[in-house]
């Protein structure tokens, strides 16, 4: 007989060894599952998880895309894990980027055509604001009127949705888009677009080639060739909430508030203030990563400009156990299965449902492992209590 | 089924590939970027058929590469960039949405050739633009449906309000309402091109509101499964969407991308491509009005049939006037025909459809 018996506290070998025992057993299944749809395991699976990184062809250009596709979901998900970790659940991120996104972009199209150095910086603040004011909806319904969040969050995605289809075909258009819609391209004028600090033709790296200190244009491997802002703020964001969750007294009230919220209340914790600033703060990021990609990669406002990265980063989140490296780590490996996943259907035309089961696969190991280090399994009869 | 179509289609592909490229050192790769899944039996389908019809053609001589499902956002221009690594000399992208990743890649990689579909921007000089005039094929189901329906009322969802669509629905009513004045449209905005639980939904509240007749502009086969349980007629859309015939399909309107895609592969290999922007419709077999089921009386299968051949030959345009637009102003003039970027542009109801345009 197998019994799960409760650890008294986590493992926390079998949490460092959980993560890398679910990846070797996705590769096992994704490698059967490749096998009976009459791909090559072993190359699959190569080129999923190594070929981005390492190909001669493909890593100059991968490496960088790895970033640019974990930034946003790294940005959400550690707003998320605040509110996550004190029993708050903003399942609508989504719709948080998407109101950055919009409120980033109509500030900067506003004075349009204007290239002032002061116009990206408005737009960091307008998409952080949108944002905020986005999750305080659920956030003052709950505090004031004790709605659910989960579903007032969750439902105000829809309601953005139409507000970015209505951007995209009215009010944002491209005056000169000759009534197609979608808005001006932010990312192609100077002034809107989202900078690359470290583009391998711009003024950082030519001063450092110049000093001497790099030869060949590309710093920390390549990786940060196509880094826009909100790389940067994703990175910043992961240290701010390290050490909030470490060193300071917030990050101690929202571990206590999740974990006894009647011992929390006693301690002094408000429970209103503790949702007004979960909510906000993962709003405000979740806000501000819709800014920095829609004046980055994706360039402008457009009907379908929302790629699920707010419901991706709640996975994210979870994936890296609500501490700020683990998100860091779990965005990467999820933007590695992206990228390695969109090779391999070019590579082999694995088709795109085969990667998603692939996916899938990786966070159902990675959760069900969670088991292993929350319980220990016994083998034999239960002792006498 | 669906699943075991994929498999078998993704088995037969990959033993294809590696074949062609065994048999040449260096065959001329195309890449097809898609929005939906292949199996979508609708808009995605139709482009498929036109990448196998490439393969078909030139054998060898051609490798075709695919990605489906792409978002029509961010990841849309490293989709096109990684197949450009992987050797694609020539890349169709076959949504409206990838307009500005096409460029965007395209301005990088002078030497290969982009197709983008539906779309307008030709920013680089390896950049062509094509799509197909919908909108005829619209007019003769529209003049379908005006026999058919008993209620007066036809449904028709919408995909988003932009010209394309605005264009479909007013060639369709114009021609409904010219074979009976009585008829009504009911629009719903489904706001999505392919969600088959959305779809479904719109279909039937549509058919909750008295419509008997459904069209759809949006590219799954929810609507007709919908449509046939209620006992009403449809439309095939962008795929024939036979499966349903006779009823609740009693025709169809196919996008058939496969004529132009070989042109434009075989200009390409051999160094006559040149910028453009296609705009064809039935004259050139870009769209093909799918077969006309028993469920339609003779007489109209013969009035149709009569109307898509004057499309075809050019001698009738659907949009000639006297069109007034939904404010009663006058748009086209007797005997004036709309011309190409007043249509491209078409953010308006023609007169007696009644709803508004959102925003």
């Amino acid at each position: 007989m197998i019994r799960l018996e409760k650890r008294p506290t986590p493992s926390r070998a079998w949490s460092l060894g959980t993560p890398v025992l679910a990846v070797l057993l996705t590769m096992i299944a994704g490698g059967a599952m490749f096998a009976a749809l009459g791909q090559d395991p072993f190359e699959t699976i190569r080129i999923i998880f190594w070929d981005p990184l390492f190909h001669e062809r493909f890593a100059a250009f991968s490496r960088p895309q790895l970033l640019v596709k974990a930034g946003p979901l790294i940005l959400i998900a550690i707003g998320l894990s605040f509110g996550f970790r004190a029993g708050i659940w903003n399942i609508g991120a989504e719709g948080q980027y998407i109101v950055g996104a919009l409120s980033g972009a109509a500030f900067g199209l506003a004075f349009y055509p204007s290239e002032s150095v002061l116009l990206f910086p408005g737009m960091i603040l307008a998409g952080i604001l949108g944002g905020l004011l986005w999750a305080m909806i659920p956030a003052v319904l709950k505090v004031f009127a004790n709605t659910n969040e989960i579903l007032v969050s969750l439902l105000l995605v829809y309601v953005a949705e139409a507000m970015l289809a209505s951007a995209a075909t009215g009010w944002l258009r491209n005056p000169d888009g000759q009534g197609f819609p979608g808005s001006r391209n932010l990312a192609r004028h100077p002034g809107t677009d989202n900078p690359v600090p470290l583009d391998p033709g711009g003024k950082i790296v030519g001063f450092l080639e110049r000093i001497g200190l790099v030869s060949d244009g590309r710093i920390l491997g390549g990786f940060f060739t196509d880094a826009h802002v909100g790389i940067y703020a994703a990175f910043i964001a992961v240290i701010a909430a390290y050490v909030l969750f470490q060193k300071h007294m917030f990050g101690y009230q929202i571990k206590l508030a999740g974990q006894a919220p009647r011992a929390a209340r006693f301690s002094g914790v408000n429970p209103g203030r503790m949702v007004l600033l979960c909510l906000g703060i993962s709003g405000a990021l979740a806000g501000a990563a819709g800014l920095f990609e829609v004046s980055g990669p994706a360039g402008q406002i457009t009907i379908d400009f929302n790629a699920g990265y707010g419901f991706t980063a709640i996975i994210v989140a979870f994936l890296g156990r609500l501490h700020p490296i683990g998100i860091l780590f779990a965005g990467l490996l999820m933007a590695l299965t992206y990228i390695g996943g969109e090779l391999a259907q070019l590579m082999l035309q694995v088709p795109a449902p085969a990667i998603q089961a692939f996916q899938g696969m990786l966070l159902f190991f990675l959760l069900a492992l969670d088991v292993l280090s929350n319980y220990r399994i016994r083998i034999g009869r239960a002792a006498a209590a | 089924m669906r699943t075991l179509t994929r498999l078998l289609a993704g088995a037969a592909l990959a033993t294809g590939i590696a074949g062609a490229a065994s048999a040449q050192d260096d065959p001329f790769t195309v890449g097809f970027v898609y929005v939906g899944p292949t199996g979508d039996f609708g808009w995605t389908y139709e482009h498929d058929q036109g990448r196998l019809a490439v393969e078909e053609e030139y054998g060898d001589a051609v490798e075709t590469v695919f990605a489906e499902s792409v978002p029509e956002g961010p990841d849309a221009e490293r989709v096109i960039t990684q197949m450009i690594l992987g050797g694609a000399d020539m890349i169709f992208t076959t949504s409206f949405g990838y307009g500005e990743a096409t460029n965007a890649v395209a301005a990088q990689f002078p030497d290969v050739y982009f197709e983008h579909a539906t779309g307008y921007l030709r920013e680089h000089p390896n950049v062509s633009t094509y799509s197909a005039r919908f909108y005829e094929g619209r007019a003769v189901i529209g003049h379908i449906a005006g026999h058919m329906t008993e209620s007066n009322i036809v449904g028709y969802i919408g995909s988003y309000p932009i010209p394309e669509v605005i264009r479909g629905i007013n060639s369709a009513y114009l021609h409904a309402r010219e074979v009976n004045p009585e008829v009504e449209f009911r629009v719903v905005w489904a706001y999505t091109w392919f969600d088959p639980a959305v779809e479904a939904d719109a279909a039937q509240a549509l058919i909750d509101a008295g419509a008997d007749v459904i069209m759809q502009h949006t590219d799954s086969t929810a609507p007709q499964t919908v449509a046939q349980e209620a006992g009403i007629i449809s439309f095939g859309q962008a795929s024939d969407m036979i499966q349903f015939a006779p009823t609740p399909r009693v025709a169809s309107i196919i996008d058939n991308w496969a004529p132009y895609y070989i042109e434009r592969v075989g200009a390409a290999m051999d160094g006559t491509w040149e910028q453009g922007d296609t705009w064809d419709g039935i004259g050139s077999g870009m769209v093909v009005i799918g077969e006309m089921t028993d469920a339609i009386p003779e007489e109209v299968r013969a009035s149709a049939t009569a109307l898509m051949e004057s499309i075809g030959a050019g001698e009738y345009h659907p949009f000639t006037g006297p069109i007034n637009r939904q404010d009663g102003t006058a748009w086209l003039a007797e005997g004036e025909v709309a011309d190409d970027g007043t249509l491209a542009g078409m953010d308006f109801y023609v007169e007696g459809i009644t709803g508004e345009i959102p925003n």
